[in-house]
C-alpha cells in the first residue's frame, strides 16, 4: 500500500533521496533548493541513511565531490538552483563526459542578473547542451517519482549519463500538496544496487579517469556520449513501464492532455502545465478544442515524437520560461519547431516567453494564449512569432 | 615532462612513501604533471587516478574519500583494503584558483594529503605569474619592463594559511639530500589521520631559466639561502628541520635564474637588497614561531 502524505516539493525530493540512500550527498545552500540538503542532513544526523554528507564550501565543489564519489564507485546526489548550477557549470560538462550517473535535484530559479530568487527555467536552459538527462516535473508527485526512476535510467549500461530532475522553485518546491509515497523497501528494490564496472576504490583494478584527450580520440568519445543520449530515450520508457507496474502511475516522454482531438495546443514544462490543464478544461466546457503537450523529458529531446503528436492541430504555442536573448525565440520553441520542420509537420507555431523571475502566470494568461491561437486559426496569420506573456507595458 | 623539471621526483618520492600493499587514489589538478602523465589512452599512474579540472583536486578527492567512508561503513569494500588519498596540484591550482576548494576540504577534515608542487608560476600555460611567484620575477604576465621591473608583489605564504586551518600535519620540503626530508614528510602526511598538507618546491627550468642539469643544485640553493626553509608543523608546533650553519646570500639562488636576470643590472641593487630582507624577515619569523609554539 502506498503512503498518503502531504509534502512540499523539496520534502518530496529529500524523501526520495532518503529512500534511495545514496553513498554520498554533497550540496551547498541556495534558495530555493536549500531545504533539500537541510532535510537530508537531518536524515544523516539521525542515522536514517548510510550516506556521507559533504557540506561543501561551494557548488563547484559540490559537483566536484559528486564526481569524485561516483567515480569512486558509489552513488552521489546533490541539489541546487540558479547561480548554484551556474557555478557548477564547468563540472556539469565534466560529469557527463566522464559518464558518471550522478543524480541532481534542480529546483528551477532565475539565474542572475539582476539577482532574483524566484522561479523561471533560465538555470536549466543554461545546461541544456551539457549531456545531462533532464526530466521536468509538474508537481511534487512527479518530482518524487522522477527521482525514484532516476538511477535506473542514469546507471543503465547503454546510458551512463548524469540526470537532473527539475521542479519549479517555490511554486512546487515550497507548496505542500498531497502525495503518494512508495514504501521504503519497494523503492530500494526498484532502484537496486549500484554495481559499476570500473571504479577508483577497486584496489584490485586501479584505473585512471579524466585524461587529457586530444585530437585523436575526443571526437569519438563525444559521439559515444551523444549515442548514450539517444539510447536514453528507450531506457526512460522502459523504466517508466516498470514504475507503472509498481505504482500505477504512468509516465512517457511527454504528457498529452486532451491533445488527441485538439485544434489548438500549448507546449510547456513544469508547474505551468497544471494551470494549463485547468484552462483546457474550462475551454473544453465551452466547446473549444484546446489541448496541452507537457514535456517531461527535455534531454534527450523527443523531437520526432512531439512533432507527430502536434501534427493534427491547427495552431501551437510553445511557452518558454527562459528567454534565450537570441532574437529568434526560446530554447523549447527552437527544439519543438526544428523537430516539426525536420519531420515535415507544418503547423503555425508561436513562442511566448513567460513567467520570468517568478512573474505569476495566471489562468487568464494561459487563456489569452489560447485566444491568440484561435485568432491565428481563424486568420491564418501568425503575426510576430516571438511574443511575451504577462509582460507589463 | 621537461628535462630538469622538479615535479617528477616529487611525485615519485611521495608515492614511494605509500606502504606496500596499500592502495591510493590520487587526484591531479590540471597542470604539467597531469597532462604529461595521463594522455588517453595511456597512463603513467599505477594507483587509481582521477583528474577533473584545474581548481578542484581537493574537492574531487573529498568526494572519493567520503565515498570510501560510506562504502566501508556499509561493508561494500573488502575489510582488509586500505586506501589512502593523495592530491597533487601546482601552485596555480593550489595557491590561486584552487584555494577555496583546498580550504574547504581541509576544514572538513577529509583524511587526505594535498601535495602542492610549487614552481612559482603558471608554467603549463607558459609562465604566468601566480600568487606563489616571488617578488621581482620576470614572467609573461609580470614582465620585467622599462617601468615595472617584474612582479611587484611578494609570495603568498600558503603553508601558514594551511597551519591556520589547525591541521594535524603541515610541512614544507624540497628534493634535497637524497630525498630524505621529502620521503619522511610524505610518509608522515600519508599516515597521519586527517587532512595534511605538503608544500614542495618544484623548480621549472623553462620558467626559472636555469640549465636543466642544475635541478638538484637549485633545490639546494633555495634551502641553503633560506628562501625555501624546510619545516613541519605538527599539531600546531613548528619544527624547523634544517638551519644552515652558513646561510648563503640570496644572490646565490637568484643568479643562475634568468627570471631574476634584470635584478643584477647596475642600479637595481635595491631589488636584491629588498629580496634579501624579505627572505631574512620570513626566516626570522619562522624561527620565532618555532620558539613560541614549543614553549612549555
Amino acid at each position: 500500500m502506498s503512503i498518503r502524505e502531504r509534502l512540499s516539493g523539496n520534502e518530496a525530493a529529500a524523501t526520495a533521496m532518503k529512500q534511495i540512500n545514496p553513498d554520498v550527498v554533497a550540496a551547498f545552500p541556495i534558495t530555493p533548493s536549500t531545504e533539500i540538503p537541510q532535510y537530508f542532513s537531518t536524515f544523516v544526523s539521525n542515522g536514517t541513511v548510510d550516506t556521507e554528507f559533504v557540506a561543501v564550501e561551494s557548488e563547484h565543489s559540490a559537483m566536484s565531490a559528486c564526481i569524485g564519489a561516483e567515480a569512486a564507485g558509489g552513488r552521489a546526489m546533490t541539489a541546487t538552483s540558479a547561480n548554484g548550477l551556474s557555478f557548477m557549470w564547468e563540472m556539469i560538462y565534466i560529469a557527463s563526459s566522464m559518464r558518471l550517473p550522478i543524480v541532481m535535484s534542480l529546483v528551477n530559479r532565475a539565474v542572475s542578473g539582476p539577482l532574483n530568487i524566484h522561479n523561471d527555467h533560465s538555470d536549466a536552459m543554461g545546461v541544456r547542451d551539457a549531456g545531462w538527462i533532464m526530466l521536468f516535473s509538474e508537481n511534487n508527485q512527479e518530482a518524487y517519482d522522477n527521482l525514484v526512476m532516476a538511477h535506473r535510467i542514469a546507471e543503465h549500461k547503454d546510458v551512463l549519463l548524469p540526470l537532473m530532475v527539475c521542479q519549479d522553485g517555490f511554486i512546487t518546491s515550497h507548496s505542500i500538496e498531497n502525495i503518494e509515497l512508495i514504501e521504503d523497501d519497494l523503492v530500494k528494490n526498484f532502484v537496486g544496487k549500484y554495481e559499476p564496472e570500473h571504479y577508483l576504490l577497486n584496489s584490485k583494478e586501479p584505473i585512471s579517469m579524466g585524461p587529457l584527450d586530444l585530437q585523436a580520440y575526443l571526437f569519438e568519445h563525444k559521439k559515444q556520449q551523444s549515442q548514450a543520449m539517444v539510447n536514453a530515450k528507450q531506457v526512460i520508457l522502459d523504466v517508466a513501464k516498470d514504475f507503472e507496474k509498481m505504482t500505477g502511475r504512468s509516465y512517457g516522454l511527454f504528457e498529452e492532455y486532451k491533445l488527441e482531438d485538439a485544434e489548438i495546443a500549448i507546449v510547456c514544462m513544469n508547474s505551468t502545465a497544471g494551470t494549463t490543464k485547468y484552462v483546457v478544461d474550462e475551454l473544453r466546457a465551452r466547446g473549444i478544442k484546446a489541448g496541452l503537450l507537457k514535456v517531461r523529458v527535455f534531454r534527450p529531446f523527443p523531437a520526432e515524437e512531439i512533432a507527430k503528436a502536434l501534427s493534427h492541430v491547427k495552431a501551437v504555442a510553445v511557452l518558454d520560461k527562459a528567454d534565450s536573448l537570441n532574437a529568434c525565440g526560446g530554447a523549447l520553441f527552437s527544439d519543438v519547431t526544428s523537430g516539426m520542420q525536420v519531420n515535415k509537420v507544418m503547423v503555425p507555431t508561436v513562442n511566448y516567453i513567460y513567467g520570468i523571475g517568478g512573474r505569476d502566470t495566471k489562468a487568464t494568461d494561459i487563456e489569452s494564449v489560447f485566444n491568440d491561437l484561435q485568432e491565428i486559426v481563424k486568420t491564418g496569420d501568425i503575426g510576430n512569432p516571438y511574443r511575451y506573456l504577462g509582460l507589463r507595458g | 615532462m621537461c628535462a630538469g623539471c622538479g615535479a617528477p621526483p616529487v611525485a615519485r618520492m611521495v608515492m614511494r612513501a605509500l606502504k606496500e600493499g596499500d592502495h591510493a587514489v590520487v587526484a591531479g589538478a590540471t597542470g604539467c604533471m597531469e597532462v604529461s602523465t595521463f594522455i588517453y589512452p595511456y597512463t603513467a599512474w599505477t594507483d587509481s587516478f582521477i583528474h577533473t579540472a584545474f581548481e578542484n583536486a581537493s574537492s574531487t578527492l573529498s568526494g572519493v574519500e567520503a565515498c570510501y567512508k560510506a562504502m566501508k561503513r556499509q561493508g561494500k569494500l573488502p575489510e582488509d583494503s586500505h586506501t589512502k588519498f593523495i592530491a597533487f596540484g601546482g601552485d596555480g591550482g593550489t595557491y590561486d584558483i584552487g584555494i577555496q576548494a583546498l580550504s574547504g576540504a581541509m576544514e572538513r577534515g577529509h583524511d587526505m594529503v594535498y601535495v602542492c608542487y610549487d614552481n612559482g608560476a603558471y608554467m603549463n600555460t607558459g609562465i604566468q605569474r601566480s600568487s606563489a611567484t616571488p617578488r621581482f620575477a620576470d614572467t609573461t604576465t609580470s614582465p620585467a619592463g622599462a617601468v615595472i621591473p617584474g612582479k611587484m608583489q611578494s609570495r603568498k605564504d600558503l603553508a601558514k594559511i594551511m597551519v591556520a586551518h589547525h591541521l594535524p600535519y603541515v610541512a614544507q620540503t624540497a628534493c634535497i639530500n637524497n630525498f630524505k626530508d621529502l620521503y619522511e614528510k610524505s610518509e608522515k602526511a600519508i599516515y597521519t589521520e586527517g587532512p595534511c598538507f605538503l608544500n614542495v618546491l618544484a623548480p621549472c627550468p623553462r620558467g626559472w631559466g636555469y640549465p636543466t642539469d642544475m635541478l638538484m643544485q637549485i633545490n639546494k640553493l633555495a634551502v641553503e639561502t633560506c628562501y625555501w626553509p624546510l619545516y613541519e608543523v605538527i599539531d600546531g608546533k613548528y619544527v624547523v628541520n634544517y638551519k644552515p650553519k652558513n646561510k648563503l646570500p640570496i644572490e646565490e639562488f637568484l643568479k643562475p635564474q634568468k627570471r631574476f636576470k634584470h635584478m643584477f643590472k647596475p642600479g637595481n641593487e635595491w631589488m636584491i637588497e629588498e629580496f634579501q630582507k624579505e627572505v631574512d624577515d620570513r626566516w626570522n619569523e619562522l624561527l620565532a614561531l618555532e620558539e613560541m609554539t614549543n614553549k612549555e
